[in-house]
């Protein structure tokens, strides 16, 4: 069991490393540099520029202390924000993502396996029928057109909540987790109710009921854990799409996170804020789906000898 | 022969009778064909810039309002059609492209060659492809064949594995095996009995690939970084409808409502399809 899961983390380790110099490389060739465009500087300061941010360096020896810089957490100076480090944005904006993506999974884990598990327990009834029809609504309707639709109709008609900002008025962040969390609640909502049906479907569920269980206890105590496993192994890559969706909500509420950070170094060609941020969400979503590997090999005892 | 044009009348028959599915299929060709002929069908220039008749709410000239710029709504979300629904065919063709011969190869040679070719997939199954295309995009200009090709490039690993599956069972078929024993090429057999075998589950799976690409295209264009004005997509009038959404919401609701119909659209459609060419793996 142990050697499994440091043998999943000794594979994760080289594609952090493939993935960060093969950003490096790709942010290299972008045509241009960073302080073209604007006006035109005069050789000599243009000079000092690049020997201040070591564009002056043949690309190999550059790539060589980028990376020896980045195994120390070092992500280099931001060029378009002078004096500030790309690490130091990193962790003003990360806090307040976290933040928001840990409500919006909340959000989506108690709604969405609610929904599920009576859904799947109701089987072809009403309470079966009309939250999976929702669900599929949910995983229809995009992130960017959720959110505004709630701004319109909670904070504009009926001027109930705030509509922007982050910690700043009660209740602001309300709209954003459920703008963010709602497709995950669907997309839980479907996986848990399929894989509850499976599991009900079970000889041991059969056992359980036939020794005399009431039917909440065969839930609770035996149906839950097998029928949840395809949610566990769905939230790892649920935080590659989270990140993503973090991109659109803070954009949507304005709120200071990294995702709205790297939507404007992208605007921007801040180029090392881009490299920097891309190395960095690329190690979380790799983290994230590791951790996720490891949760199922622990829950589901038949995963483990398949691999 | 009999037998292979049963199948598809089968499944032609178990799609009718889904009421679902045919209603998404209809949503479907109408929109390819105002998109197709948007041109002629759209009453006013898509680009055309008439300040004094901004935003103007929807009236009988102009169907569905103008936007702050004078531009008749109706028109934009028809050409909007086209960028949108033809983001999702391209980027599906790459995908399948891609995916497709990856997966023949994997599954038929089998052995070290599958087993290298799919760990390189579980590998990029793991990456953040979102935060890729933004970085292309950057990089390389916000080019429309690019994104096409940029969104195709990330969306075969799923069809890959599909069909590699589907390759290896079919290979390990009596008449297969029969047919190698016998010296078939390898051209021959693949045209004569893998091809037809994974049409159907590459034909559904591709239908409900493009729900997922012209969703992504939306999103790169409602952060400003797909397609750029004059020119319109579904996602950048979401994004200019969200500006101005407070003054004039017909802006936001309408493009929004013809690209959320648009999905449930392809994605029941999509289901349909599965449930008809196979019965077994239908969603429950």
């Amino acid at each position: 069991m142990l050697q499994l899961i440091l043998k999943r983390i000794a594979i994760a380790i080289p594609i952090i490393l493939i993935v960060a110099s093969l950003t490096f490389f790709l942010v290299r060739m972008a045509p241009g540099g960073p302080f073209d465009a604007e006006k035109v500087v005069p050789p000599q300061v243009m000079k000092n520029l690049n020997a201040v941010y070591n564009l002056d360096a043949p690309l190999i020896i550059q790539y060589r202390d980028y990376m020896f810089n980045l195994v120390q957490g070092d992500f280099g100076p931001s060029f378009r924000y002078p004096g500030r480090s790309v690490t130091e944005m990193i962790f003003t904006g990360l806090p307040v993502t976290f933040e928001l993506a840990f409500y919006a999974i909340l959000v989506a884990m108690i709604i969405g396996s609610l929904a599920g598990v009576i859904a799947a327990v109701k089987r072809n009834t009403f309470l079966d029928y009309v939250p999976m029809t929702i669900a599929m609504i949910g995983i229809c309707m995009p992130t960017f057109l959720l959110g505004p639709l709630l701004v319109l109709y909670f904070g504009i008609y009926l001027e109930a909540l705030p509509v922007s900002g982050w910690d700043s008025l009660p209740g602001d962040k309300i709209l954003p987790s459920i703008t963010l969390g709602a497709a995950y609640a669907a997309y839980i909502a479907r996986l848990s109710r399929g894989g509850m049906l499976e599991t009900l479907s079970q000889d041991y569920i059969r056992t359980a009921r036939a020794k005399g269980l009431p039917e909440y206890q065969v839930i609770i105590k035996h149906a839950l854990q097998g029928g949840l496993v395809p949610v566990v192994s769905f939230l790892g890559p649920a935080v590659a799409g989270l990140i993503g969706g973090s991109f659109v909500v803070e954009t949507i509420f304005q709120i200071p996170g990294l995702g709205r950070f790297y939507v404007e170094a992208a605007f921007n060609r801040d180029y090392t804020m881009i490299l920097g941020t891309t190395i960095f969400f690329s190690t979380l979503i790799i983290f994230f789906n590791l951790l996720s590997d490891i949760a199922v090999l622990l829950m589901n005892p038949r995963a483990r000898s398949q691999t | 022969m009999n037998l292979e044009s049963s199948l598809w009348s089968d499944a032609w028959r178990r799609l009718l009778a889904n009421k679902a599915a045919v209603a998404g299929g209809m949503i479907l060709l109408v929109l390819i064909f105002l998109a197709i002929f948007a041109p002629w069908i759209a009453p006013h220039s898509y680009s055309y810039q008439n300040l004094e008749l901004g935003a103007q709410p929807p009236s009988s000239e102009f169907l569905l309002g103008t936007d702050t710029l004078g531009r008749d709504l109706f028109s934009r979300i028809l050409y909007g059609a086209r960028v949108s629904l033809l983001v999702g065919f391209v980027a599906t063709s790459v995908a399948l492209v891609i995916g497709v011969s990856w997966g023949i190869v994997a599954g038929y040679f089998g052995g070290r060659i599958d087993s290298v070719m799919m760990r390189i997939v579980d590998v990029l199954y793991g990456l953040p492809f979102i935060i890729f295309i933004i970085l292309l995009m950057v990089i390389f200009g916000r080019n429309i064949w690019l994104l096409f090709g940029a969104i195709g490039a990330v969306e075969w690993l799923t069809m890959a594995r599909i069909v590699r599956g589907q390759v290896l069972t079919i290979k390990t078929q009596e008449y297969v095996l029969a047919a190698q024993a016998m010296g078939v090429s390898n051209i021959q057999m693949f045209r004569k009995h893998i091809y037809p075998n994974i049409l159907g589950p590459i034909a559904v799976y591709a239908t409900l690939t493009i729900p997922q690409v012209m969703l992504l295209e939306a999103f790169l264009s409602f952060l400003g970084l797909g397609i750029q004005p004059p020119m319109s997509s579904w996602g950048t009038l979401i994004r200019y409808g969200v500006e101005s959404m407070e003054e004039y919401s017909w802006l936001l609701i309408y493009p929004g409502l013809t690209f959320t119909i648009t999905l449930f659209a392809l994605n029941f459609f999509g289901d349909g399809l599965r449930d008809a060419l196979d019965p077994k793996i239908s969603s429950d």
